[in-house]
């Protein structure tokens, strides 16, 4: 296959996978920003959403306050914002649109048609039904483009390249969205919060990432915050986890292994086996926050070998 | 206006419907409005799903539009349709020995029947392929030629398109859609099927590849995905099962090319290129192209690689040795031209250009090298003021422009905004050339959906309808 349609499949689908993963963090820091308990003081909590998004800065040079209304509406319609869900999901579109002829018809359409809806999406709208009923859209359309790609595509090198990307972004995001939710709410550390408020913050974030009933049937026990590390950290079967996506990205690579791929397979069999059989409490131990951040650069540090060993066109 | 009488190609002039029309007329008119209202809504939200779309030159980057899609078919008669093969046949064998005569022994210049400066002073002629032997002598292994019928109901070829010509894939679409909008019409006709052409394609790529290579490597080579045309690149490619590449996915290493693959470098064989001459090699032709391969034009000479079409085909294609298609024919194939060629002034000429300052309310006008309607005048459908302007750059430049009557292009039912009115159109039929000259039946109908306009391009605003052949 050609390195430049690779790069395309690779950034297509990483993009789909963006776009759906913001929109469940908007989606589950919109949730907590109406609960009572949060009262007025809605704007720490965005502002530390798009801190881990690193799109503060972006987001500051526009907007003096983080009202909802501001942070929604730069996160989901802004065109100079490379974060939002339309540059997304205009970008999945552009990618596709670069190697339609490699996709499944059905495959483009999905794209096409996304695109051509968020286009015609206006802020206006979106308030009409409800940013809620907004996010449900984006995650749905993923879900449609990710069947549509295993259930059309030839289980070839496309196909591969594509799980690649979804995965590798996964594992990135999975890890913001943790991280997000841990930065103001380290275990133990907020004594005053009430039992309830806890719930809430635990349960959205279950939710957000679609664990919620899985976390019930797992655990048939109370949230705690250790217990939903572990599930999204290193449970291998739960589907949008750290492990699960890991052992993804590790599976799939080497499947297109080529001739100068052995180190980057190494470095993602050695990352995937940390997760395989780590413990949530030696994590702990070593400190979250840090923990979390050297997992995502450890997925750019892999993001830029895949480029390398196969994206970028070389000679040799 | 000069022209009154058009050919309508539903009906004769008594207002009866012709024979081959009947069929669909009955339909047409069993068929309740808001039926067809709701169809031609889903064909256009459908082609907008599929992306089926064209980028516009001039505008926004990246703007796409849809050409639009006419749902009554132009219908040809198969008997028709036989005598039109047989003309384009001819006309395209003949095109192809004319190129390959130009790059050798030029004796169609020797023996005196078109002035050698016209074609060897031509921008078109590409003196590096002198001397230069392609497989089967075959030169434009895809030719779209645009043929219109006339007054009387007479066709003239119009134009011969052999360097890039485009259009396939909205015939092999619009056939789609009017397939899944209307199954029905099938079921009550016999129409000749198209689908097939890009197994033709492919099997004329292979046919022309490098001697010797067993298993040739066949690619599409596009501009990229901004190019007006991207839509039909990508389709093609897809169609045939080949890899879909631009000039940064290829290189050329020991006079052979290579593309860039996620396994290593892979060779290649035929290049079905979209790009055109001047944009293929920085070495060799424009040094700015970003878009072409450093080396391409070596490895093509050393016989490395088929271009499909080859270097070069715009000298046969061009305005300027356009009057004298009827000419070759009767040199090379000692046979007389089938298809009429629109009679032409070479405003180069002194008597001629006289002739067409003279007469420019009735004439066309057209740019020599240009393309896409672009650059004419249509003298009928012209105001005052536009003649005067033009008549201006015709006196400064007479070199550029040739002249023709202003042919009374037929006309077909078509839909507007206020229902149903006619509309002028012409058809792009393929020839596909290697070891064999083949066809699908029918082409590309294209038609001028603005009131009274000749003008068919989808740049300026033409669409399309589907071409039905009936089988006898």
């Amino acid at each position: 296959m050609l390195s430049r349609t690779a790069d395309h499949l690779f950034w297509m689908a990483r993009y789909m996978e963006r776009a759906e993963n913001t929109a469940r963090i908007l989606d589950v820091t919109y949730r907590l920003s109406l609960l009572p308990q949060n009262g007025e003081d809605v704007e720490p909590m965005w502002a530390g959403m798009l801190k881990i998004m690193e799109l503060q800065d972006t987001f500051l040079a526009k907007h003096p306050r983080h009202t909802t209304e501001a942070v929604l509406e730069f996160m989901i319609f802004d065109r100079d914002n490379p974060g939002s869900i339309y540059r997304c999901l205009r970008a999945t579109r552009e990618n596709a649109h670069a190697v339609r002829g490699t996709l499944t018809s059905e495959l483009w359409e999905t794209s096409n048609a996304t695109w051509l809806k968020m286009r015609d999406l206006t802020p206006a709208k979106l308030w009409e039904n409800g940013p809620g009923a907004f996010f449900e859209w984006v995650k749905y359309r993923s879900h449609l483009s990710r069947g549509v790609t295993i259930g059309t595509m030839l289980q070839d090198e496309a196909l591969r390249f594509i799980r690649l990307g979804t995965f590798l972004e996964r594992a990135d995001n999975t890890a913001r969205i943790l991280e997000v939710k841990y930065l103001n709410l380290l275990p133990g550390t907020d004594e005053d919060a009430t039992q309830a408020n806890d719930y809430y913050q635990w349960s959205a974030l279950l939710q957000s990432v679609s664990a919620f009933e899985v976390y019930r049937k797992v655990y048939r026990d109370q949230i705690t915050p250790l217990r939903v590390a572990e599930l999204l950290i290193l449970r291998a079967d739960m589907p949008r986890s750290l492990a699960r996506s890991m052992k993804e990205v590790y599976s799939n690579l080497t499947r297109v292994s080529n001739a100068r791929s052995a180190e980057t397979e190494r470095l993602a069999g050695e990352l995937e086996s940390h997760l395989r059989f780590g413990r949530i409490e030696r994590i702990f131990e070593v400190g979250f926050r840090n923990y979390l951040e050297d997992f995502r650069d450890r997925i750019f540090d892999l993001g830029c070998r895949i480029s390398e060993d196969f994206l970028i066109p070389a000679r040799a | 206006m000069a022209i009154t009488k058009f050919f309508n190609e539903m009906t004769a002039d008594d207002g009866s419907v012709r024979s081959h029309y009947a069929g669909y007329a009955k339909w047409l008119n069993e068929t309740p409005a808001d039926r067809i209202e709701r169809k031609r809504a889903e064909a256009d939200a459908l082609f907008h799903r599929y992306g089926i779309t064209f980028a516009v030159y001039g505008e926004e980057s990246g703007t796409e539009r849809l050409i639009p899609f006419d749902i009554i078919p132009r219908i040809i008669p198969a008997k028709e349709w036989k005598g039109l093969e047989a003309g384009l046949r001819q006309r395209v064998k003949a095109l192809n020995t004319f190129i390959h005569d130009i790059y050798h022994d030029q004796e169609i210049l020797k023996a005196g029947h078109i002035p050698a400066d016209q074609v060897l002073k031509n921008a078109q002629y590409r003196p590096e392929m002198q001397g230069v032997n392609v497989p089967c002598d075959i030169y434009a292994h895809i030719a779209g030629v645009d043929v219109v019928r006339a007054g009387a109901g007479e066709f003239y070829v119009l134009e011969d398109n052999l360097r890039v010509p485009s259009g396939v894939s909205y015939m092999l679409e619009d056939r789609r859609m009017m397939m899944r909008l209307f199954p029905e019409l099938f079921a009550r006709h016999r129409v000749a099927p198209v689908e097939h052409y890009p197994d033709m394609l492919l099997h004329t790529l292979r046919s022309v590849a490098p001697v010797g290579v067993a298993d040739p490597t066949v690619v599409v080579m596009t501009p990229g995905a901004y190019n007006s045309a991207y839509f039909e690149h990508a389709f093609l490619a897809q169609q045939m099962g080949v890899e879909l590449v631009e000039g940064q996915d290829l290189f050329v290493e020991d006079d052979q090319v290579f593309m860039r693959t996620t396994q290593g470098p892979r060779r290649v064989d035929v290049i079905y290129r979209r790009v055109d001459d001047d944009f293929l090699d920085p070495q060799a032709f424009r040094k700015d192209s970003m878009i072409g391969v450093p080396g391409l034009l070596k490895a093509y000479r050393a016989g490395r690689v088929t271009l499909s079409n080859a270097i070069g085909t715009g000298v046969a294609d061009d305005k300027s040795i356009y009057p004298y298609v009827p000419e070759m024919i009767r040199f090379y194939l000692g046979e007389e031209p089938i298809l009429n060629n629109v009679p032409t002034y070479m405003c180069r000429k002194p008597e001629d250009l006289a002739y067409t300052l003279a007469h420019l309310p009735e004439l066309v006008v057209k740019e020599v090298h240009g393309a896409g309607g672009y650059g004419m005048l249509v003298g009928p459908a012209s105001t005052k003021e536009q003649i005067e302007s033009f008549r201006k750059h015709l006196e400064a430049n007479p070199d550029k422009y040739i002249s023709q009557p202003t042919l009374a292009l037929s006309n077909c039912p078509t839909f507007v905004e206020n229902g149903i009115a006619p509309r002028h159109l012409d058809l792009r039929p393929f020839v596909l050339s290697g070891t064999e000259i083949q066809m699908v039946p029918g082409g590309l109908t294209r038609v001028a959906l603005r009131e009274g306009s000749l003008v068919v391009n989808s740049s300026q605003g033409g669409g399309t309808k589907d071409t039905w052949v009936l089988e006898a």
